[in-house]
């Protein structure tokens, strides 16, 4: 009995820092509806500079002291980060604040390396609480009782600050309306500025609080930002309580699934993030989403199909792609390769977010399902590479059927949360089932047939299958049912009034995107001549989620311009420096600010003013009619 | 169609929220062709009301009848394919796409083209969708964002969408809030030539009542749930009732306020 | 290429190292790839080892008289961007031979590039007996002690203790799966009589440590064997410590005496776990004290394994393209089979069999001296006593 209380603290223990660090993400999603993805990434600062100043401080003072400084000190960062990059990108497209927060991240884990040294720090235990208290027989940490003791005591700090001043009731306000606020004339600038600092003030001090217990590197964002976002969402996004039920759940589940299911706790807590989302879909203390006011994308330009001028253009590029090979060598090839299959990536899930709305996070799935697919048919069967990359495919098709099934039940984050859900389990299930999938060690000698050997050849065939695959999805855009896609993305009530099954809409738009992404990964698998459980990990789903957000997510090319921006530059930094992830993180934060549309986006808003500022008269109303045919 | 089945046949519908019965035992119908509004102060259960007949409200009793077939349970599509066109209080829209493209959705979803992933939908039914942008004067918008729009041309926009499945009934909630004098005028008057010309049924709720007693034929009156009225222009205004309720929010017919307007 | 080059250094001056090459056609130049970005704790001291070992060999009149240059690529822990690098430094820098990583899925990611393209590989760090044996392939030679070794130099203590109730941690995925199989089938063949009481299989880089500890405890083993490594151990090692997991218990513990591991655990350091490391300080042969010096001389830092482990490697490669006589890949792999040289550690051979190097490990305890993690009772373990009999590594490798 005694070990079953003990356990039960422990996980008390673990909840209370994961507490501290998702009160802080729901805060600023609820007030701002940034996705902040660089919440891990202040979380990690706070630990280094916590280090640093208890490691130089000496005694209680020293430590606690340079505790809390440490988490001040990460506010004062979040402010300036708030107010330089963030508050000129809040009126961008939805989802857009990721790309930057991203971008961030980026920089932050090659900068801590810069700064601090490789070397994984460990720091001091906390003056006052080193031993352990004898509990019948068990030892717990004291430093777990006091941090059992603290994450009531912040939520309940958390919870006067939000009941009983000013500040807290406009947060409040802002979090169920945020349009009412800015009715109301407050000063919403101050207030966003704020609740961010607030945010990340938290996310410090949680990371700063981990000194006792665990080292201290530049892997820690990674570790802890999927699993607040999991405790967020579980509790409800923007409630604090619920953030507090969600970390206790969720450390608990850890505490005692290792007990029961030693192999999957890893699993298990997105096992229990689908089951609430699909029960609850809004998280087990959050209110449904209140429908914005604002229509996103007021400005957009209509999106026509290409006109016969830009047809000719696209075949053109078209065909000097094809001729790479006369004059670039093999590895030229193979990035040519690589790239093109990165645009299939791309396209798909542009599909799914630009059309469809629906912003997947978990969309590498699809892609490594693929893969995956093309290896159990190369390897076990013994197929063909033909018929390999024909069926391969349809794992991911299969996979997007059954997730995306429950997926286009829930809209916004939370659909966006559910999908990375599924793609953990997938992943995990890739990741720890060594037996069939070979675990990260993968399935290796998938090569390519002997016509396809080549480096040419398989240039010709990936780039042959993408046109395919980009022109199949682009008709589909200016199809029927690319038209009643849209049309579920900008009103679901209008929809459904005009005798739209939206959801079923949505579900073939997330089948189509899922088996396009498969067919990117049976090419890739191709192309690398195996499989890892790499191919349908976060990085590769944030990876497709940064090109389509930095093509533009309001136009209908982004998604190819964006993956081969994105792609080329990637493999040109990771070849040239060490600092890849500094300078790719510089670069999204700079395209970001100067392009807060996307590279086509801004290219397309060119245009038009070009446009509207020759022929004066001509402008609104005589539109060039539509080429369609 | 028969006389004896009218086109909405409404008989005892009750909705009630934890205790408080939004709707109590309202019964009433509509033939086709007829201007039929439903008024009443705020909180009277008009949008409960008007909820359940669309679908997106189920009836804690009581029937809703669209040309003889029961509709209760029934989701806003599936009443829709029943010949219901609708438009909202506040305009519901597809924002990005155009004017054309909009009454193009529901000309698809109206010919089952949905799932179809080949043909080209800007040139889908093109020039039926430019008849009913011209049929509610939004010909010359027809490539514009919807986005850009103006409240009232949104409004007719709504109008034009709703005919695209060739309705027999339309049910309108508040169809000139939020518009200019004029424009209410304007888009009233239009709503009841197409209803008479194609013999559609309207329903709509209306707080302004210069629009109601000008071109409905026959008003309901709900208040607190209970229908307390019904009839003519003529008898619902003479109806104490009525008088009584309104009188309350201060917001009698003025009938000299009316002659004003339609000249 | 030079204005290219120019470009980068003008752009990127901040970011100064590892671009930049400039290298002439008649240079021998070697691939190099590892996760730089990922696990620099590792890497960066690799870096330094290979740094040295390439100015070393400069110094004394190159391979054959040609300067030897290493071009190194970041593979930022993925294996596809391995395979892209490995891509690029065959196809557009034109090396001679491959060498690197340390992540087994990678080291596997690129031996499998090599046995399609026909290129010389010599996997430095990766673990996994894959490496050698299930996929094994002939291109692909590796220099250090694999999993299955460092589980027999491991099991050779292990078997002697008294304890007969066994628990494992070890993180969940290939490596702590397949080193906790190894070292339960070398152990059971050895102790028959020994029972494992209890299995935890934390998530890799994610282990909650005090349940994990809690889970042990509660099992009451008299040993447990740890296969966690990086910040995973220091967590299990602190909760250990509070909670009282270790007092009165053997521990066993895979690579926890290399400094990368034990350096970070300073005065938490648990005493007397039975570990397999390289304590650079306490090892007096003069080919290491050599080593000791120059390391220390041109970097004014102390040698990791990965040091070690990178200065090494680049040797192998000079001596197998020094005795083949060219840089034809047949050639080298007739050269490295069987090609016994030097190193810090001794006398190494590259077997024929399975092209598994000889390096071996050391094996101690740990202490804590002066609030820091040493180890102690150190011995040298020969990498050549610790592999399975010829005729069974026949049956683990498959046929060229």
């Amino acid at each position: 009995m005694a070990f079953y209380v003990v356990q039960f603290l422990t996980g008390l223990a673990s909840a209370a820092s994961l507490f501290l660090v998702a009160s802080g993400l729901s805060i600023i999603f609820g007030v701002t509806r940034i996705v902040n993805f660089a919440h891990g990434a202040f979380y990690m600062i706070g630990a280094y500079i916590a280090f640093t100043l208890t490691e130089r401080f000496s005694g209680a003072f020293g430590f606690w002291g340079g505790v809390v400084m440490a988490a001040l000190a990460v506010a004062l960062i979040g402010v300036i980060v708030e107010m330089v990059l963030l508050r000129r990108i809040y009126h961008a497209p939805e989802l857009f604040q990721l790309l930057g927060t991203f971008g961030l991240t980026l920089m932050v884990e090659d900068l801590v390396v810069l700064i601090w040294g490789p070397d994984d720090l460990v720091g001091r235990r906390a003056p006052g609480f080193k031993g352990a208290v004898d509990f019948f027989g068990q030892n717990i940490p004291s430093y777990d009782l006091f941090l059992i003791v603290l994450g009531p005591v912040v939520l309940g700090i958390l919870w006067l600050l939000f009941q009983r001043t000013r500040w807290g009731v406009l947060v409040r306000a802002a979090t169920q309306d945020r349009d009412m606020v800015a009715a109301l004339g407050v000063n919403q600038k101050w207030l966003f500025t704020s609740v961010f600092a607030v945010g990340v003030f938290l996310a410090a001090l949680g990371g700063a609080l981990q000194i006792p217990r665990d080292a201290v590197h530049h892997a820690m964002d990674l570790r802890i930002i999927v699993e607040v976002f999991v405790v967020v969402v579980i509790g409800g996004l923007g409630s604090i309580v619920g953030a507090f039920v969600a970390a206790v759940l969720v450390s608990e589940l850890n505490a005692f699934g290792i007990l029961i299911f030693p192999k999957i706790s890893i699993i298990l807590v997105f096992l229990v993030m689908a089951v609430v989302l699909i029960v609850r879909p809004w998280g087990l203390f959050g209110k449904p989403e209140a429908a914005a006011r604002k229509t996103p994308g007021l400005t957009v330009n209509p999106w026509r199909p290409l006109t016969s001028n830009e047809r000719l253009a696209a075949l053109a590029a078209l065909i000097v792609a094809a001729m790479l090979p006369l004059f670039a060598g093999n590895y030229a090839l193979t990035v040519g390769s690589e790239i093109a299959i990165f645009v299939i990536f791309a396209v798909s899930l542009h599909f799914l977010m630009s059309v469809g709305g629906l912003a997947s996070f978990g969309h590498a799935a699809y892609f490594g399902l693929g893969a995956y697919g093309v290896a159990f048919l190369a390897k076990m069967a013994g197929l063909p590479m033909i018929v390999c990359l024909l069926l391969g495919p349809l794992l991911g098709c299969m996979g997007a059927a059954v997730f995306g099934f429950f997926a286009v039940q829930l809209s916004g984050v939370y659909f966006a949360m559910l999908t990375l859900a599924f793609a953990q389990i997938v992943w995990s299930i890739a990741f720890q089932w060594v037996s069939v999938t070979g675990g990260d060690n993968g399935i290796l000698g998938i090569w390519p047939e002997k016509w396809a050997a080549s480096p040419s050849h398989f240039y010709w065939l990936a780039l042959g299958v993408t046109a395919l695959v980009t022109i199949a999805l682009r008709v589909a855009v200016f199809s029927p049912f690319g038209y009643a896609l849209r049309a579920t993305r900008d009103s679901v009530l209008r929809s459904e009034a005009v005798g739209i099954n939206a959801k079923r809409i949505q579900w073939t738009a997330f089948v189509i995107a899922g088996t396009t992404a498969g067919i990117g990964g049976a090419l890739f698998a191709y192309l690398k001549g195996s499989v890892f459980p790499d191919n349908l990990g976060i990085s590769l789903s944030v990876d497709a989620l940064v090109m389509v957000l930095l093509g533009g997510v309001e136009t209908v090319s982004g998604g190819v311009v964006g993956a081969i921006v994105y792609k080329a530059l990637n493999i040109w930094l990771v070849s040239q420096t060490d600092l890849s992830k500094l300078v790719l993180g510089g670069f999204i934060v700079l395209i970001v600010v100067v392009l807060p549309k996307g590279i086509v986006g801004m290219l397309e808003m060119l245009a038009q003013r070009r446009r509207k500022a020759s022929p004066p008269g001509s402008s609104l109303l005589a539109k060039p009619i539509e080429s369609a045919e | 169609m028969s006389v004896a089945t009218p086109l909405l046949a409404v008989e005892g519908l009750t909705k009630s929220y934890g205790g408080i019965h939004a709707v109590r035992g309202v019964s009433f119908s509509l033939r086709a062709g007829e201007i039929l509004a439903l008024i009443g102060p705020n909180g009277a259960g008009k949008s409960t009301c008007f909820d359940m007949l669309n679908g997106q409200n189920r009836p804690d009793s009581g029937h809703v009848r669209l040309l003889g077939e029961a509709t209760t349970g029934k989701k806003p599509r599936e009443i829709w394919r029943l010949g219901v066109g609708r438009t909202f209080q506040i305009t519901a829209t597809f924002a990005t796409m155009t004017v054309r493209e909009n009454v193009q959705v529901a000309l698809i979803s109206h010919e089952k083209q949905l799932f179809s992933l080949w043909g080209s939908a800007p040139n889908f039914d093109r020039g039926e969708a430019g008849r009913l942008l011209e049929l509610v004067g939004m010909g010359g918008y027809a490539d514009r964002p919807c986005g850009e729009l103006a409240y009232g041309d949104l409004k007719r926009l709504e109008l034009a969408v709703a005919l695209a499945n060739e309705p027999k009934l339309l049910l309108m909630d508040e169809p000139t809030a939020g518009m200019a004098p004029r424009e209410r005028v304007d888009l009233m008057r239009l709503t009841a030539r197409i209803a008479r010309e194609k013999s559609i049924g309207v329903l709509f709720t209306e707080h302004d009542m210069d629009v109601v007693f000008e071109h409905a034929d026959r008003i309901i009156v709900l208040n607190r749930g209970t229908l307390i009225a019904e009839g003519s222009p003529a008898e619902v205004r003479g109806n104490p009732q009525v008088q009584a309720v309104y009188l309350g929010e201060g917001l009698v017919y003025d009938a000299r306020h009316r002659e004003g307007a339609s000249s | 290429m030079r204005a290219r080059n120019y470009f980068v250094g003008a752009a990127f001056a901040l970011l100064a190292g590892g671009m930049a090459h400039s290298a002439l056609a008649q240079d021998i130049k070697i691939g190099e790839i590892n996760s730089y970005s990922l696990l620099p704790s590792f890497t960066e001291p690799y870096r330094k080892g290979w740094q040295l070992a390439v100015e070393e060999i400069n110094a004394a009149g190159g391979i054959n008289g040609k300067k030897l240059v290493v071009i190194s690529k970041d593979d930022g822990g993925k294996p596809a961007d391995a395979q892209t690098a490995a891509n690029e430094l065959v196809s557009s820098e034109g090396v001679a031979m491959l060498t690197g990583t340390f992540l087994s899925n990678i080291g596997l990611a690129v031996s499998d590039f090599a046995n399609q393209k026909k290129v010389f590989f010599l996997a430095a760090e990766p673990l996994t007996d894959a490496v050698t044996w299930s996929k094994g392939n002939k291109y692909t030679f590796r220099l250090r002690p694999s999993n299955y070794m460092q589980a027999a130099m491991l099991v050779e203590a292990a078997a002697k203790l008294p304890a007969k109730r066994w628990a494992t941690i070890a993180p969940n995925y290939e490596y702590g799966q397949s080193a906790v199989a190894v070292f339960k089938k070398l152990m059971s063949e050895k102790r028959p009589d020994i029972q494992w009481v209890d299995e935890q299989w934390p998530p890799q880089g994610k282990i909650d440590a005090g349940p994990v500890v809690q889970a042990v405890a509660a099992a009451n083993p008299e040993a447990i064997l740890n296969v966690t490594f990086g910040p995973d151990l220091v967590k299990l090692v602190r909760e250990g410590n509070t909670r009282g997991l270790f007092k009165g218990r053997e521990v066993v513990s895979f690579l926890t005496g290399e400094p990368e591991y034990l350096d970070p655990l300073k005065d938490e350091t648990p005493e007397g776990w039975i570990v397999t490391g390289y304590p650079w300080y306490s090892i007096k042969t003069p080919e290491h004290e050599a080593f000791l010096k120059a390391y220390q001389a041109k970097y004014n830092d102390y040698p990791r394994l990965g040091s070690i482990v990178g200065y090494q490697t680049i040797k192998a490669a000079a001596a197998i393209i020094a005795k083949a006589g060219s840089t034809d890949t047949d050639k080298m792999i007739a050269a490295a089979e069987g090609l016994s040289m030097p190193s810090p550690f001794g006398e190494i051979t590259f077997r024929k069999i399975d092209h598994q190097s000889t390096l071996g490990a050391y094996l101690g305890k740990t202490a804590q001296k002066d609030g820091k993690g040493v180890m102690v009772d150190s011995t040298y373990k020969k990498g050549s006593d610790y592999l399975p009999s010829d005729a069974e590594v026949e049956k683990l490798r498959p046929r060229d």
